[in-house]
């Protein structure tokens, strides 16, 4: 009998566009994602790759129930995201590298312990020293997260994003700001957290050559999906990175212009 | 001398309450200084004020009168705040001028300011009557009962609005339930310090607290420790010394704040003047 593997998140001609808000001069919308459709089955490594206002956070935006009012379906473990929020405890979620408030009064107990939802298998204690000892930060527990470096405050908040024991991680570009060690250090324990405790991952990064270390699967965005598929058939065909690096400039230099297009769907017809 | 003070009705009642409205200020005061809210007390107030005269004008108990009127215009700016992008400090001053307005156009209907009203401006302990003293304790018991109860949910979304949503957290509604509480909270303390001085009672004992570098519950603990103090050491002070008792309360309190910056000074400079001679030491040694 065939192993047929369980779908852990299935997107659906999946468009989105910021409407300029009421009371502004603007009347022209903002198309960022358009009729992105693809799947990820549970246990995969997924590496989302773009440039800089590719879309990649208004998908994870949609994906996580931010934004409700796009066009399509979103669908994680069989639950529709728009309908049921109870989807998202099982969901752990890294946002792009942010400042934490150096006088903000918590222990890194009581950051982790904000991720603890409905789920209560063991102590409290125990699961947040279970969740701090992942990411290499046992005995730090009593520490003031604003004492913390950078590094090791991003990994309080991973330690909070898996204490709730997620089925699914979604990495938003996490380490932009951190130094190539506690890159490094980050790479081995997401490629550890999905091969050892089978947590399937939607990894958004701008380090192709992490991408194609870690990821078993890699996706293209560039508002809209320029290649989805095997991690080594994107990185072994020398014209698909070109033609992706070649859009990714486009989108620097005429972020709305048909050139952009152009370059997108040759990408697409290549895959 | 304490003894004696506690001899008297109006004293018991007004420590009680002042213990039940000093908790209450500090525990809901650490979430609005966090979430950058620390003037939102003194806009509630200042509404609570137009409350207050609508009471006073219609012979309506006040409290209820300011209670309504601070909870619906909580409500109602932090709606206009949302649907308008309005920034928050806009809204505060708002809510804070509206309120003083309206307060001032139905005193003036009314014919001038009263002693009973005068009493609400700048807090008494001798007019806590026992209905007050009832109100004050429902209200800070309700308050807390709800914090504690959503606590979590409450330190998530001041740590990180979108992160407590996407962990299923229904943000908005939480939003309006703890300004809600935050309008219960400052009802409460109308009385005692007055509509001019309780956002002091809501953000000193609190910016204290953060300077002892704790965790959040720690934190909630010492600022309860300092606003406790603050307001019985100035309830007593205020009836031996026949002073306001909301300024002495207030003035307690920054006198704390204040000891509280010299002795971490203090501190740091031993620290320096011992990391130097400790450096000075092994530089010898290695000579």
């Amino acid at each position: 009998m065939q192993d047929v593997a369980n779908v852990a998140v299935s997107v659906k001609s999946l468009s989105y566009e910021y409407r300029p808000a009421s009371g502004t001069s603007s009347s022209s919308s903002n198309n960022v994602l358009d009729n992105i459709s693809f799947s990820v089955n549970e246990g995969d490594l997924l590496g989302v790759i773009g440039p800089n206002g590719a879309g990649k956070t208004t998908l994870f935006s949609c994906m996580l129930g931010l934004l409700k009012d796009y066009l399509g379906e979103i669908r994680i473990f069989d639950y529709d995201v728009r309908k049921n929020s109870r989807v998202l405890q099982d969901i752990g979620y890294i946002p792009q590298q942010k400042s934490i408030d150096q006088g903000f009064p918590a222990t890194v107990q009581e950051i982790v312990s904000l991720g603890m939802g409905g789920k209560k298998n063991s102590s409290k204690e125990e699961m947040v020293a279970s969740a701090l000892k992942m990411v290499d930060l046992s005995g730090q527990d009593r520490t003031r997260i604003g004492e913390l470096s950078g590094g090791q405050q991003q990994r309080v908040l991973i330690a909070k994003a898996l204490v709730n024991e997620p089925k699914l991680l979604i990495l938003d570009e996490p380490t932009t700001s951190v130094d190539v060690e506690t890159q490094n250090k980050f790479y081995a324990m997401v490629k550890a957290l999905n091969q050892k405790s089978k947590i399937t991952i939607i990894w958004a990064s701008h380090d192709l050559d992490a991408v194609n270390r870690i990821a078993n699967k890699v996706m293209c965005l560039n508002r809209t999906m320029f290649f989805h598929g095997d991690a080594h058939e994107f990185f072994e065909s020398d014209e698909l990175i070109r033609l992706y690096s070649e859009s990714s400039m486009q989108l620097h230099m005429h972020s709305h212009s048909n050139q952009n297009k152009n370059f997108g769907s040759k990408l697409i017809e290549k895959t | 001398m304490v003894f004696e003070i506690l001899q008297y009705s109006f004293m018991q009642r007004a420590i009680l309450s002042g213990v039940a409205v000093a908790v209450t200020c500090s525990v809901v005061g650490l979430f609005l200084v966090l979430r950058r809210q620390s003037l939102f007390g003194d806009a509630l107030s200042h509404a609570a004020f137009g409350g207050i005269a609508v009471g006073l004008l219609t012979s309506v108990y006040p409290l209820w009168t300011a209670l309504v009127i601070s909870v619906l215009s909580s409500l109602g700016i932090t709606k206009l705040r949302q649907s308008t992008k309005i920034p928050p400090d806009a809204a505060v001053a708002v809510m804070l001028s509206s309120g003083l307005a309206i307060g001032i156009v139905l005193i003036g209907l009314a014919g001038g300011f009263s002693l009973d009203l005068e009493s609400f401006l700048f807090g008494s302990i001798l007019l806590v009557s026992l209905q007050d003293q009832i109100m004050i304790l429902l209200l800070s018991a309700a308050v807390l009962v709800i914090i504690v109860k959503l606590y979590r949910q409450l330190v998530y979304i001041t740590f990180d609005e979108n992160q407590a949503r996407v962990s299923g957290i229904n943000v908005t509604a939480l939003n309006y339930l703890f300004i809600g509480l935050a309008s219960l909270a400052v009802i409460a303390s109308l009385r005692l310090v007055g509509v001019l001085l309780i956002s002091s009672l809501i953000v000193i004992p609190n910016i204290t607290a953060m300077m002892f570098g704790k965790g959040f519950k720690k934190t909630i603990i010492i600022s309860i420790i300092i606003g406790v103090s603050s307001v019985l050491g100035g309830i007593v002070m205020s009836y031996v010394l026949n002073l306001a008792p909301g300024g002495t309360i207030v003035i307690l309190s920054i006198a704390i704040l204040l000891g509280t910056v010299g002795a971490r000074s203090i501190a740091k400079s031993i620290r320096l003047y011992r990391s130097s001679t400790n450096k000075e030491k092994s530089l010898t040694k290695i000579t």
